[in-house]
């Protein structure tokens, strides 16, 4: 990975991306509200990372990565991939574009055609985009197959004759076919058991190495993201709460809920469990359609301040490369600062457990 | 929990095999295994694995055919449940044995609301009047902390987060004081934030409670968190089973040892590439003559293809269903 990633260039820069569903009721079926899935979304990804999405169910995190490949029309917001401005390009524009970013999907059983072979599904966007005889996709598409680890006698099979990691392996070949630059990988490993996840991880990095592959890895499982991801951003409902290079992230994080998330992942170490101190958080999320005013977090977060209830926070750079959305980050310029501001959100959170015990 | 307590459910060689068009698949191959009152165990596999085929056999919850509970007894309460009639287990069942499923979206009723589901293993087994199983609901509803239970009762499952009807299936499994808690996978559709929740409750509630809880998941971590024992099940057998420290401290199957370095941690050191355990779980069909995990292995030799190990024991309640010694790093002695 480092050694293919170029620090300097950006290859996506994602600028306050909004995807707004609208929500008609009533007889008349009125326009009477929307649900906010991605609501102001401003990152970068560099040429040859892997940039970690992480968030729970419902966050937004999916909404977001198509909405960045242009799957849906967005509400607002610039999307620049490669240098070129895709934001508001008009769908029929768009397909030049496509042959560089690809999408992972997640249910490897719902994403690929039961109707067509192997060799029809790989072979499918060289059909669209490329004008090579037929003898060349075959070739192309065998090539693929040696690729992603798939025996090419099994060409012409069926979807239904493969285990689910094979089947993710189709995918993975599917999206390599044009030589993309940014592939999407939404939860791509969340179907698969725990003994197939590391293989399919194993083989994105070493396609990642080999074609010098930009990744969005889009997923729920936190372990897997620090192994895989160089930076990680955390989503909740709809907004990125903090984005930091992964070591600092998972080592020192800001955000109370990104503190809540990391400690909410069980270890697989009986011993840490006696010894882990856990921020278990109350409730559930709110709903996208109606998030609280304020801070987004303020309903589930044990660090609640008064002010978190009236001004949302803004989501700035607090360190270099550390983004946080916080509060009790808004005076924070160097690491002394952060430091101080994580331990007091600490106390507040102890001081508002006291609080509601009492 | 004390050692050599009697288990208050015991469950020896139980076989389980499906029948299909061109002749059989043996899902539960010769699991043994108990569980001590007030003991919380551990059941770990892959999908296939049997683990939960193992406990819907031994509830009579598969249909048969296709399934056939060919051999075994499962000794519960001084009666064995794969000898007693329909009607007899029908009373365990949701009475002193209950029963939380996976997925929470579709294991409740969603034409009737949640207070009708609560009460109805309430009304059946202990057969209280609607109003005392009302009440009982209430308190059930706040034991598993949902708040405003009396109007949540009237509330239909669609009402409830993911997390919250997770909370009212615990609460329905747990209405008629049940001895024996299986769970199935019961965290596994959740996000981890409200996995945490659960895992909090349930932990509270069984030593509030003193019910012995079976806990069926994939996850290690889970199963660090919160057991006493795990039972490591692959391709329909037990291949392992120690207490929860010495599992981890000191796994002896290599499938075990695999699975535990393949998963990537969030504390501590990150490997720079994950280990992989090379091809597929098998594809379960006629009875093993071999053992199920030798493909995979990396330590198989010649016995390992032609006899399916037993389990051995390797130290203080632990035993492996392995011919390959790690201690002693050679083929084991028998």
């Amino acid at each position: 990975m480092s050694n293919t990633q170029n620090a300097d260039t950006k290859l996506i820069e994602v600028n306050n991306l909004k995807m707004h569903f609208p929500i008609y009721s009533g007889l008349f079926r009125r326009h009477t509200g929307s649900v906010k899935a991605v609501d102001g979304v401003s990152f970068d990804i560099y040429d040859g990372e892997t940039l970690g999405l992480v968030g729970e169910s419902g966050c937004g995190k999916s909404t977001c990565g198509r909405a960045i490949l242009r799957l849906y029309d967005i509400t607002n917001g610039k999307i620049s991939i490669d240098g070129d401005e895709i934001g508001d390009t008009p769908q029929k524009d768009l397909r030049t574009k496509r042959p560089t970013m690809q999408m992972v999907f997640q249910d490897p059983q719902a994403s690929l055609n039961p109707r067509m072979t192997v060799q029809a599904i790989i072979q499918e966007p060289l059909d669209e985009h490329t004008k090579l005889s037929k003898n060349e996709k075959r070739n192309k598409v065998h090539d693929l197959m040696d690729q992603v680890g798939l025996n090419r006698k099994f060409a012409g099979r069926y979807p239904h004759a493969f285990s689910g990691g094979q089947r993710q392996r189709i995918g993975i070949a599917r999206a390599l076919a044009l030589n993309p630059k940014f592939i999407v990988c939404d939860e791509p490993i969340a179907a698969l058991d725990v003994s197939i996840q590391a293989q399919v991880v194993n083989l994105l990095e070493d396609l990642q190495k080999e074609y010098g592959l930009t990744y969005l890895f889009i997923s729920h499982d936190l372990s897997m993201v620090r192994h895989i991801a160089s930076r990680v951003a955390v989503m909740y409902l709809g907004k990125i709460v903090e984005l930091a290079p992964r070591e600092t992230l998972y080592s020192a994080p800001l955000h109370p809920y990104t503190k809540a998330l990391l400690s909410a992942v069980p270890e697989p170490d009986p011993e840490l469990h006696d010894t882990m101190k856990r921020t278990v958080l109350t409730g559930d999320v709110p709903s996208p359609a109606n998030p609280p005013k304020g801070c987004n977090f303020c309903t589930r977060c044990p660090a609640v301040m008064d002010i978190c209830q009236k001004n949302e926070p803004e989501y700035r750079e607090v360190l270099p490369g550390r983004f946080v959305a916080c509060h009790h980050y808004k005076d924070v310029t160097t690491i002394a600062d952060s430091t101080a501001a994580s331990e007091a959100s600490d106390q507040q959170s102890l001081s508002n457990t006291n609080n509601t015990t009492n | 929990m004390p050692d050599g307590a009697q288990p208050i459910l015991d469950v020896r060689g139980l076989k389980t095999v499906f029948k299909i068009r061109d002749g059989e698949v043996h899902a539960v191959n010769d699991v043994s295994f108990d569980l001590k009152p007030g003991e919380l165990l551990g059941v770990v596999g892959e999908s296939g694995s049997g683990k939960s085929v193992t406990m819907m056999s031994l509830l009579g919850l598969l249909p048969t055919p296709p399934a056939e509970i060919r051999c075994g007894s499962v000794m519960f309460d001084g009666q064995d449940l794969l000898k007693i009639d329909a009607e007899t287990l029908r009373n365990v069942r949701g009475g002193k044995i209950g029963f939380v499923f996976q997925d929470p979206m579709t294991s409740l009723n969603p034409v009737y609301n949640v207070g009708m589901q609560i009460m109805e293993p309430l009304r059946k087994h202990m057969g209280m009047s609607k109003k005392d199983a009302t009440l009982r609901a209430q308190e059930l509803l706040e034991l598993v902390g949902i708040p405003d239970a009396p109007q949540r009762l009237k509330d239909y499952p669609h009402q409830f987060s993911g997390g919250m009807r997770q909370r009212v299936m615990i609460a329905i499994a747990l209405a008629c004081d049940p001895q024996v808690l299986i769970a199935d996978e019961p965290t596994t559709a959740l996000d981890v934030t409200i996995q945490a929740q659960i895992l909090e409750l349930m932990k509270e509630l069984q030593e509030r409670l003193g019910m012995a809880v079976i806990w069926i998941t994939h996850d290690l971590g889970v199963v660090a968190g919160i057991a006493d024992r795990v039972v490591v099940m692959y391709g329909g057998q037990i291949v392992e089973q120690a207490p929860t420290r010495e599992l981890f401290k000191n796994p002896q199957h290599p499938y075990t040892r695999a699975l535990l370095k393949t998963v990537p941690r969030v504390l501590g050191k990150r490997e720079d590439r994950l280990q992989v355990i090379e091809g597929q779980p098998p594809i379960l069909g006629a009875s093993p003559t071999a053992c199920p995990f030798r493909d995979r292995c990396d330590v198989a030799f010649s016995r390992c293809a032609q006899e399916n190990p037993v389990r051995y024991k390797v130290g203080n309640g632990h035993d492996a269903a392995c011919f390959y010694d790690a201690r002693n790093k050679g083929p084991r002695n028998v």
